[in-house]
């Protein structure tokens, strides 16, 4: 079967590649078993084609120099050597703009493919990384719960092994279900530990007859993860469609200056093209924690995303199913207004949180938070990220947004209607 | 039928050493159910791993500046103390009962130290877990603990602003169970409990301020009467529910987290009550427990803990690199002593056999494995050092196509067959 007559197969067969998994426990892994898989209804393909990309910073990225209230003189007192001067500033409007380092951005912003969440936070803020990060993956302000607002999604619609991968070096809470948990994917293939062969793990992880069901699910485990691992690989070898074949391909793996973020979102942008049946895939960049000469730093590592994401969104504009994708980024919380005094700032509360895709109404969606009336210092929130997220839970995985995050009044964001 | 003595070490304990296993087959049955519930003499080697000495906390008089980022790096340093102590503790002592038990507690009654940030209060409570003879006891001690206090915000709760929050978790998570009280009950235990507060230079116990506290009349569960914090765990105490609870959540834990508690088990255990090790007395004795029909996923802290024990090896006494890697693979894997994700404790189950986790656990058995440089062994050996009763014809396999010893361990040590007890 040559590339695209097995690429064009794939896509349809979406979602039945959790049964392919049961029916191949026993065999070889990789495309050849999803080959072997029925057809699902073109309806449920068409549903399942919408992906998600989640974009952590972690760190804490400071909000105010990221979408900058350029024309506001508070800005400017409050952080006289951090501020940004106007005229450096990627106008978005007459009082906000980027970050001079997210020119790409501001080209998809010119081109309406990118939403700005202003003011994005929630109740009683927690500065603490740890805290923060986990009530934005878990979507859980109140009070700790074990599992992540993607894999409650996972849980709730028995979802198979590669319906969430992440390419972190760790699994993130985001996509731990309490009977489900994303795929952690390596960049570099998978590292077995030395003297570890693939073919020792596969003999691990078939099933018996008449095991007991945890014996069989821990072996299960096995299987799964050299799947996953194995369709991700095929994806990243598979021959361009002849929709992207013009394409450069960004090399697969972190050689010669990539960042990793651009490395992960190559591996991404291959598994959509070869029409992997993920529907979320979690990849990250870190660094944002910049309690001094935080300038360079900060203006690096926005560099890094910029390059990565507007490449990376240019890349799925040119195909289907990369037009299908819609992706988010956010941070655990922003820094505070005022400066500190190694040049720097420390923790904060409310941030700008981005939302990109072909399918995503461009511009600006809640409101930027006054520099002057401020909770101890700190932004206040004009926007519940659970809004943002339970948008996102409802017209990109076509769930509903309170089955997956509770104890929230919903206040959904219009960010796939029509353009404002 | 299973070896059911193994078992029973496996489930007791964190996992036998062949040595063990060898003089409980020899002792029988009983007579070992009888030398976990009541070990004689003081744990020796136990002792090995002393309690940490922390000294007062570095919070006392509330730091400023750099003092107080001091006094963070202080209580970092601590929590790193008694993370390492309770893992080396666990591996070090013979009465493996106990130390399961305590471990358990700390499941059960779950605070984090990531919002409690005190490793003195976190100690306190820990203690509390080894010094109560019975479950009353430690409800009371718990419920004006500080670390609880603080954890469950009710130090926050007055006579003014009622806080049902440890009110909801005494009744739902720690003694009753759900579905045995009604909001109402809830809102009048939370005024029950108003009055704590917490004072730093006291991790140990609660400080009780009477003027925040509702002296009115409460009815809780039908029964009016004027309940203060020890006046309602004691009633709740005596519920026949929290009897049944309690057994229902140690059957949960030793027995089987997927299949409920059989009804004659329950009855039993509950008889037992409160005396919670002769309830694990009952259990262990009981013929359902015996059939070894029901399956436990090893936790992460049991997996790593069982083969350290095995091995003859110390979590903590390992080069400091590799020590660090099996942390952080704890970590990896959702499980750090002092840090449960939520006051629901633990997942259990098909929670801990994904993808992921075995992934994680394959890089931490190549660590153990490389640290522990074993000799060359037979499959059957391996089975025997593990205190695995058979390996499956797949697992058999797979073992059969390691090389060299490290790599038999490793595969040994993810199998399926050593996983789930």
């Amino acid at each position: 079967m040559d590339a695209l007559t097995r690429r064009r197969f794939l896509r349809r067969s979406g979602v039945a590649a959790g049964a392919a998994l049961v029916v191949g426990a026993g065999g070889g892994f990789g495309l050849a078993e999803l080959l072997a898989t029925a057809e699902k209804g073109p309806d449920v393909v068409a549903r399942d084609e919408d992906k998600l990309v989640i974009v952590t910073l972690y760190g804490g990225n400071d909000g105010l120099n990221t979408v900058i209230p350029y024309a506001d003189p508070a800005y400017h007192a409050a952080r006289p050597e951090l501020a940004y001067a106007p005229e450096d500033v990627l106008h978005l409007n007459e009082s906000l703009g980027l970050s001079p380092g997210l020119s790409g951005l501001k080209r998809l912003w010119n081109e309406e493919r990118l939403a700005v969440v202003l003011g994005v936070g929630y109740p009683k803020p927690d500065r603490s990384h740890f805290r923060s990060m986990d009530i934005w993956q878990t979507a859980a302000p109140a009070a700790p719960v074990a599992t992540g607002w993607v894999g409650r999604w996972l849980d709730g619609t028995n979802a198979s092994p590669e319906a969430a991968v992440s390419f972190e070096p760790v699994l993130p809470p985001l996509l731990a279900g309490s009977t489900r948990a994303g795929a952690c994917v390596t960049i570099n293939a998978l590292q077995l530990p030395s003297g570890i062969k693939k073919e020792m793990i596969s003999a691990l992880g078939k099933t018996q007859q008449d095991e007991p069901e945890l014996q069989a699910r821990a072996a299960k485990a096995f299987h799964d993860f050299l799947w996953v691992d194995q369709l991700v690989r095929e994806a990243e070898k598979a021959e361009p469609s002849t929709e992207a074949s013009e394409l450069t391909y960004v090399p697969g793996t972190g050689t010669g200056g990539d960042s990793l973020l651009a490395t992960q979102l190559a591996l991404v942008s291959r598994c959509i093209e070869a029409g992997v049946p993920t529907r979320v895939y979690s990849v990250s960049l870190g660094g944002f924690d910049t309690h001094a000469d935080e300038r360079p730093a900060q203006e690096r590592l926005l560099k890094q995303l910029d390059d990565g994401l507007s490449g990376f969104m240019d890349r799925l504009a040119k195909t289907e199913a990369g037009r299908r994708v819609t992706v988010v980024v956010y941070s655990e919380f922003g820094r505070r207004v005022r400066a500190n005094a190694s040049d720097g700032t420390d923790h904060g509360t409310a941030g700008p949180v981005f939302v990109l895709g072909s399918g995503v109404a461009g511009g600006l969606y809640g409101e930027q938070p006054s520099l002057t009336d401020l909770d101890d210092g700190d932004l206040k929130a004009t926007t519940d990220f659970r809004d943002v997220f339970g948008t996102l839970l409802g017209s990109v995985l076509h769930a509903d947004p309170a089955q997956y995050i509770s104890n929230h009044q919903f206040k959904l964001l219009p960010l796939f209607g029509a353009p404002k | 039928m299973s070896d059911s003595v193994a078992m029973l070490l496996r489930r007791a304990g964190f996992g036998p050493t062949a040595s063990e296993l060898d003089a409980a087959k020899k002792a029988g049955y009983a007579a070992t159910v009888a030398k976990l519930i009541s070990p004689r003499g003081p744990d020796v080697a136990a002792s090995l791993a002393p309690i940490p000495n922390l000294g007062p906390d570095p919070f006392i008089g509330s730091p400023m500046g750099q003092q107080r980022a001091a006094a963070v790096a202080k209580r970092r340093q601590q929590t790193s103390q008694i993370v390492r102590w309770w893992l080396d503790r666990m591996t070090v002592a013979d009465h493996q009962a106990t130390e399961k038990l305590v471990f358990f507690w700390h499941g059960h009654w779950a605070t984090s130290i990531e919002k409690v940030s005190s490793p003195q209060q976190m100690m306190a409570q820990h203690m509390k877990f080894r010094d109560s003879p019975d479950f009353r006891v430690m409800a009371r001690s718990l419920v004006t603990n500080p670390a609880l206090i603080w954890w469950l915000d009710g130090q926050t709760n007055t006579k003014k602003a009622p806080n049902e929050n440890l009110a909801r978790e005494l009744m739902e998570l720690f003694m009753l169970g759900i579905g045995h009280y009604t909001e109402q009950d809830v809102k009048e235990a939370g005024r029950a409990l108003t009055g704590w507060k917490l004072e730093t230079r006291y991790p140990d116990a609660g400080v009780f301020l009477p003027q925040y506290h509702d002296t009115g009349k409460k009815t809780i569960l039908g029964t009016t009467a004027n309940f203060d914090a020890l006046g309602l765990v004691d009633f709740l105490a005596k519920r026949p529910q929290c009897a049944r609870f309690i057994a229902s959540r140690l059957w949960f834990r030793y027995a089987s987290s997927t299949e409920p508690i059989p009804r004659s088990t329950l009855d039993k255990m509950a008889s037992a009550y409160p005396s919670t090790t002769s309830m694990l007395r009952t259990l262990f004795l009981d013929a359902e427990f015996r059939s070894g029909r029901y399956q436990l996923v090893k936790q992460p802290v049991e997996w790593l803990v069982g083969a350290m024990r095995q091995l003859r090896m110390r979590p903590t006494r390992l080069p400091e690199a590799s020590t660090q890697r099996l942390l952080g693979g704890l970590e990896s894997l959702g499980q750090v002593l002092f840090s449960p994700p939520s006051v629901g404790g633990w997942p259990s189950g098909v929670a801990w056999l994904t993808s992921s986790a075995a992934q994680v656990r394959l890089t931490m058995a190549q660590v153990i494995a490389e640290a522990a440089q074993p000799h060359r062994m037979t499959v059957e050996e391996l089975a025997n050092l593990l205190a695995v009763e058979t390996w499956t014809d797949r697992t058999y396999s797979a073992l059969k196509q390691a090389s060299a010893p490290q790599h038999l361990l490793a595969l040994g040590l993810v199998s399926p067959e050593y996983l789930v007890s």
